[in-house]
Formats: C-alpha cells, sequence, structure tokens
C-alpha cells in the first residue's frame, strides 16, 4: 500500500505514501524522540539489517545504524568500494547475493535514480530508499518534516522556501511530495538552469521564482539545499556566482517572517550556500534534524518491518 | 512450386487494388491475381477472412550480425521479421565492425543469403567508423547492396560532412536515413524532458534536441538537392517542420516507430527500461502529432528501430541500460490498434504504410502486388485477438514493453519468395 513495488512494507518514496500513513510516522517518530538515547529497545531483537551504501554517506548511514541499533537490530554496513561490485558484478547479482543471506530490512543509498525501485521489482525483502540518485530521499523530508512541526506544530498553510539547485536534488523532490500533501504554500527558487519550468506540476502548491529574496519574502521555513557539482552533467550555472545569487545570508532572514527557521540537510557548504552567520544562528535547525533523523529511521525501521 | 491463397481480401495500394481475388503464386513469382483462379496442381489456401498484402518492408531494424551476434543474428532477427508480417528489412550498420566497408556490406549479404528468413538489405555508415569524421566507401557498399547511408545511433553532428555525404550519396542514387538527435542537447538525458523525467529524477532529452537536427537536415536537402529520410521522428515540430518540406516540394520522407505513435513518456511504469528508446516516448500531443502525419502522408511509413539487446544489458540501473527496445512482432498488431480500429486510416492505407510507401523512402522497388514480381506477400488478419509473449519471441533478444499486449488484428502468414517463410498457430490452411 505505500510501496510503488510488489513488496508491500518498502519505502521507495514519498510520493506513492498517503498523508495518514505519513502521520503515523511522524507520530512514532516524536514517540522515539522522547525515548532515552541510551535506552536500548527490544521492538527488532533479533532482526537484521543490511546498509547497502553505494554512495559515500556519512550522516544518513551512522543515522540509519543508530536507529537500528537502538530498537535492538542486528545491522550490516557494506560501502560499496568494499564489495564485489567494484569487480564488476551487477547490481542485480549483488543484490541477490544479500538477498540469499535473508536479511530483514535492505537501506540502500544509490547514485542512480530508480535503482531500489528496480531492485524491488524482484527481491521479497522490505526495502528502504536512502537516497537514489536525484531521485527522492524519503527519510530526509519526513526528518525535516519532524524538525517543522517540533517548532511550528503544523506545515498546513506554511510557506516554504526551497532554495538551490533543485532539478538535481532528491532532497527537493522528496521535501516537495511531503510538504505538498500537508497543504504548505512552497515556493522553489534556484539557478533557472536546475528549476524546471514544469516543477509546479509535481504536486500541488509549487510556485516558482529565480529570485532569492522573493522566495525568502515571509517565509516560515527556509530549505536550503546542497549545491551538488558531482550530480550535474555539465555545468548548469557559474558556481563563482552562486553565493551572490542563491547564498542564504542575514539579510535574506530579515525579508523573512521573524520567526522564520533555516533548516539543510548537510553537510552545509559555508560560504557556497549559506553563509556562516546563518548556518550557526538559533533560527538554524541543522542539529536538531540531525536528532531527528535518528528518530524518525527508527520509526520507519519499525514502520517496514511490523507493519 | 505453385501457391494458390483463395479468397482473400487482397490490397494493394500500388495499383488501388481493395477487392476479394485470388492471387496465384509460381514459384518466387506472382502468376495471376484474378477474381476466380482454378486450382491447377497448385497447394491451394484458404485466406477468406484475411487480408492478402504486399510483402511489408521494415525500413530500419538492427540485426546485431556481424560482432553483437549474442543480441540477435540475421538469422533470429529476420525470423522474428517474418513473424511480424515482414518480407524484407533493411539492417543499421552500427554492427561491430561498422557496416562502412564494401567487406562488410558483403559479409551482411551472404550471411543474409545463407542465412535469413526475408529479404536484407544493408544500410551503409556514412562516416568510416560512424565517428563522424570521414566519409565511408558509399560507393563501394553500394556496388556490394547497400541501399541507402546512415548513421543511425551515433547521428552526425558535424553538419559539413553530412552536406558532402548527402551530395555524394545522391549521386549514387542513395537516400541518407539521419537519427536526428543534438549529441549537446540529449547529453546525460535518458527519457523524454518532460514531467515525467522530473518525477523520476531521471535525465531529459528535449523535443529540441531532434527538432534542430530535422532543422538542419530540411534545409541542407533544399541546399543540395538531395534526398533525406528522417529515421523515428518523435516530435511534433519536427513533424511539422516535415510537412511543411513536403509543400515545398523538397525531397525530404519521415517514417515513425509503432512505439512513438502508441505510447507517451507518462505510461513509462517506473523505472523499467524496456520503455527506454532514442528517441524516447515524447507526450501526448508529439503521439496525436504523429498519427496525424501517418494519416496525411507527412509520415511516409511505420518503421519498427527493433533494437535487440540482452536482458542483463536491460537489468540494470535505468540510467546503464543502453537505449532501444524490439518491435518486429508488434508493429503490425499495433498500427492496427491505434490506426486501423480507431478508424483514423483505412485498409489501404494502412497497408501502404508498411509496404510501397516504406519502400519508395528508400527506392527498393519493393512494396507492391505486380504480375511477374516477387511472390513476397503479407497474409493478415484485422481481426483475430492474440496476446503478445515477450518471452516466447523469434527473436534472441526480449526487451518489449508490449508484452502481454492483447491485440485485435495481426500478422497470420508470411511468404517471401513463394515459400512461407512463417505461419501463425492458427495461421492459414
Amino acid at each position: 500500500m505505500h510501496s510503488e513495488g510488489p513488496n508491500p512494507r518498502s519505502l521507495l518514496g514519498i510520493e506513492g505514501v498517503p498523508r495518514p500513513e505519513i502521520e503515523r510516522l511522524l507520530e512514532r517518530g516524536r514517540h522515539y524522540k522522547a525515548v532515552p538515547p541510551n535506552k536500548k529497545l527490544a521492538t527488532l531483537a533479533g532482526r537484521s539489517i543490511v546498509n547497502l551504501f553505494f554512495e559515500p554517506s556519512t550522516r544518513t548511514r551512522t543515522s540509519f545504524e543508530i536507529a537500528a541499533k537502538r530498537l535492538g537490530a542486528d545491522t550490516i554496513g557494506i560501502q560499496a568500494l568494499g564489495t564485489s561490485l567494484s569487480k564488476g558484478e551487477s547490481l542485480v547479482d549483488t543484490l541477490n547475493t544479500l538477498a540469499a543471506m535473508n536479511p530483514d530490512i535492505i537501506v540502500m543509498r544509490h547514485a542512480a535514480s530508480g535503482a531500489p525501485h528496480f531492485l524491488s521489482r524482484f527481491l521479497s525483502i522490505p526495502m528502504i530508499n536512502a537516497g537514489d540518485g536525484r531521485h527522492e530521499h524519503p527519510t530526509q523530508a519526513l526528518l525535516d518534516a519532524l524538525t517543522i512541526l517540533e517548532v511550528k506544530g503544523t506545515l498546513e498553510g506554511l510557506r516554504v522556501a526551497i532554495i538551490g539547485d533543485i532539478s538535481h536534488s532528491r532532497v527537493a523532490r522528496s521535501n516537495l511530495h511531503l510538504l505538498s500533501k500537508f497543504g504548505a504554500d512552497i515556493i522553489a527558487c534556484g539557478p533557472a538552469t536546475t528549476v524546471s519550468k514544469n516543477l509546479p506540476l509535481l504536486a500541488p502548491g509549487i510556485g516558482l521564482t529565480f529570485d532569492m529574496r522573493e522566495a525568502v519574502r515571509d517565509a516560515d521555513v527556509i530549505m536550503m539545499l546542497r549545491v551538488q557539482l558531482e550530480r550535474q552533467n555539465v555545468e548548469v550555472f557559474p558556481k563563482s556566482e552562486y553565493f551572490r545569487y542563491y547564498g542564504l545570508t542575514l539579510e535574506h532572514m530579515a525579508l523573512a517572517k521573524p520567526d522564520a527557521i533555516v533548516l539543510h540537510p548537510g553537510p552545509i557548504n559555508r560560504g557556497r550556500e549559506i553563509s556562516s552567520e546563518v548556518a550557526d544562528s538559533q533560527r538554524s535547525m541543522i542539529l536538531s534534524q540531525v536528532e531527528n533523523g535518528v528518530a524518525i529511521r527508527m520509526a520507519v525501521l519499525e514502520w517496514v518491518c511490523l507493519d | 512450386m505453385r501457391m494458390l491463397l483463395k479468397n482473400g481480401h487482397v490490397v494493394d495500394p500500388a495499383s488501388g487494388l481493395d477487392a476479394k481475388r485470388d492471387v496465384l503464386l509460381d514459384d518466387e513469382r506472382i502468376a495471376a491475381i484474378e477474381p476466380s483462379i482454378e486450382s491447377t496442381g497448385a497447394q491451394v489456401y484458404d485466406a477468406s477472412g484475411l487480408v492478402v498484402a504486399p510483402g511489408f518492408v521494415d525500413i530500419h531494424v538492427h540485426l546485431r550480425e556481424p560482432g553483437i551476434e549474442h543480441a540477435e543474428t540475421i538469422e533470429s532477427g529476420t525470423r522474428a521479421a517474418a513473424a511480424g508480417g515482414f518480407t524484407a528489412v533493411c539492417c543499421m550498420p552500427n554492427t561491430q565492425p561498422v557496416n562502412d566497408s564494401a567487406q562488410v556490406t558483403s559479409f551482411i549479404v551472404e550471411r543474409a543469403r545463407r542465412t535469413a528468413a526475408v529479404h536484407v538489405h544493408p544500410i551503409g555508415a556514412i562516416s568510416k567508423g560512424s565517428k563522424g569524421e570521414r566519409l565511408a566507401d558509399v560507393g563501394a557498399m553500394r556496388g556490394e547492396g547497400a541501399v541507402a547511408i546512415s548513421d543511425d545511433g551515433l547521428p552526425v553532428m558535424n553538419s559539413g560532412l553530412m552536406r558532402r555525404a548527402m551530395k555524394y550519396a545522391a549521386s549514387f542514387g542513395m537516400t541518407v536515413i539521419d537519427h536526428c538527435e543534438d549529441l549537446n542537447l540529449s547529453a546525460g538525458g535518458d527519457i523524454h524532458e518532460g514531467i515525467q523525467s522530473m518525477r523520476l529524477g531521471l535525465g531529459g532529452i528535449p523535443a529540441s534536441a531532434e527538432d534542430v537536427m530535422v532543422a538542419r537536415d530540411i534545409i541542407l536537402a533544399a541546399e543540395t538537392g538531395a534526398r533525406i529520410h528522417v529515421a523515428h521522428i518523435s516530435t511534433a515540430s519536427s513533424i511539422a517542420m516535415v510537412r511543411h518540406a513536403k509543400k515545398l516540394g523538397l525531397p525530404v520522407t519521415s517514417e515513425v516507430t509503432p512505439h512513438h505513435f502508441a505510447l507517451t513518456d507518462e505510461q513509462i511504469p517506473g523505472y523499467d527500461s524496456n520503455y527506454k528508446m532514442r528517441p524516447p516516448l515524447r507526450t501526448g500531443s508529439d503521439v496525436t502529432a504523429a498519427i496525424e502525419g501517418l494519416v496525411d502522408g507527412t509520415i511516409d511509413c511505420i518503421a519498427t528501430d527493433h533494437a535487440p539487446h540482452t536482458g542483463h544489458t536491460k537489468m540494470q540501473e535505468f540510467e546503464r541500460c543502453p537505449f532501444g527496445v524490439t518491435g518486429l512482432e508488434t508493429s503490425l498488431g499495433l498500427a492496427l490498434k491505434a490506426l486501423y480500429h480507431t478508424g483514423k486510416v483505412d485498409l489501404v492505407h494502412l497497408v501502404r504504410l508498411f509496404t510501397n510507401s516504406a519502400s519508395s523512402c528508400l527506392n527498393l522497388g519493393r512494396g507492391e502486388l505486380r504480375i511477374g514480381g516477387p511472390a513476397d506477400i503479407t497474409v493478415f488478419s484485422t481481426e483475430r485477438e492474440w496476446t503478445y509473449d515477450a518471452a516466447a519471441t523469434l527473436s534472441k533478444s526480449k526487451n518489449s514493453p508490449f508484452g502481454g499486449t492483447v491485440f485485435r488484428g495481426g500478422p497470420v502468414a508470411t511468404i517471401v519468395a513463394g515459400r512461407f517463410a512463417w505461419t501463425a498457430e492458427d495461421g492459414i490452411r
């Protein structure tokens, strides 16, 4: 019911998950956040979770690992460079091998959009997408929602500015879907070469601008995206002047609502997309996002395993 | 061997024949087409309820031989062609090695003579190795049987080379077939640039990648007077430009594939690489334009761009999968579905798109029923229901998006040089 493949318990993207299920996940996230971090639970005791990361990742991988351990599960972390993938084994063969070992959940990050969707067609093991190419990063959107809700209480009617390289960003795509489902008033902003004119057709409530000042005006939430030059086939904007037009500074904060908050999926590039003054200010929720990441991933692991 | 097809609905667009007739084949030639022929020593087949048409011609297929025989061979590809109702195919030169010389052309002709189920006409490369640098041995390939030239799949970006190729090929009476794609505009793209590419986070191939090259080619055709054929046209703008070019009397022709008039980008299910091809599936309005183009003659013919790829190459991350789908066996079924049963075209026009109109794009001299002409016949039904089983294909590759599709009407028997090259299970008796 919440997956796009035949597997009934995968989390492949936010797009296919109905709002009540997301609310349930957020509720469980809040529940797990209240559990003291040193308390080890038995929710997933005896279960094994494979964390399969085909792209370098520190925070998402660690976050999933901690979440699994706090739920009492056994985790096996596999980084692509340490596997037979570097020996030319195909993705399908690698996954078949892992599946034969019967883990209870596979958490996967991959540089290709749709890689987990492709695999889930052939696997009967629940899969959690920890980021696929330029497509989706569902747990990031969930932890962002949890972070916003803690401060604002609701997503409905909030003015949310998403700023950066929208079209190459899986974080943006998952957030656009989630925020739209909850009735937020979203404005996407970035260099014209990275923001598709079709973006408003993705989901209801999405507006477009190339002017950062317009995007942040009266915003309740400002979501900054990491500039990911490695995901671009060609240089789609001159990076030397990126900060000048799309970097978040204190001046922008003055245009936003007085209680506006700033989110960033990390790791931040100081002076590339966000100034140090903003990153280190009280309005920055960056560390709170990291903390919520563990709680929401506990909720997601529970959700795919015990549904 | 004499063969008599009784009581078929004979459709020959070249002569305008559209009536119940008997057709007598005497070995490799058509002996007679009459309202009633007595069976003097001929094997008799009952074609009542069936359409008897000139042998279908597919001017755009990839047979993968030499060099990529694990995906297809001339034998397997032509067996699939016969099962699709085709009696002749033109094979693209992107083999290994590339068909850019007399030696490769004659190898293909010789292999076809020994192993092919249908007639095979090789298409030579435009440039050596299809590298877009130096002209291939166009005249020598012509001498060995190449019918046209193309750097299909590796389009010529250098307009100067394209202009020279067109002038040079024209002097040998050959058409240049262009896979119109500006590689700078399509770089990094996997599917059509639109809502779906944005939704799936896949690289987009904009319509402009095709349109600018179609515009270029039409301009060059106008300047040189040489014949250009636009392969697998896919965008409304390109179709409009070809329509305009034809109005001006320019020597421009075009083809469309069944998947481009049957499917849109929004119908791509998830990340299924059997829907990944170049040009990519376009939008609903492009599909509408393609059908209009087929109806009004802007698009001369249907060609499959049959592009076999083995299973493991298509079983990868979407962006790593090669472009291309098979199409020989489903082509007629899709045309009946999208064009005939919807009332867009009548039977004569439908047959024309597969026969003489296809043949004339490359001056093949095929696709008509002529007394004394070759006994190449396609017998098909407009009504018989059947389901396409991609796993049971006669091709060596199964990369079709149409597995499981239920069709109304399709090929029943394919006769090449007076003999059955293929018959359906519930075929003809």
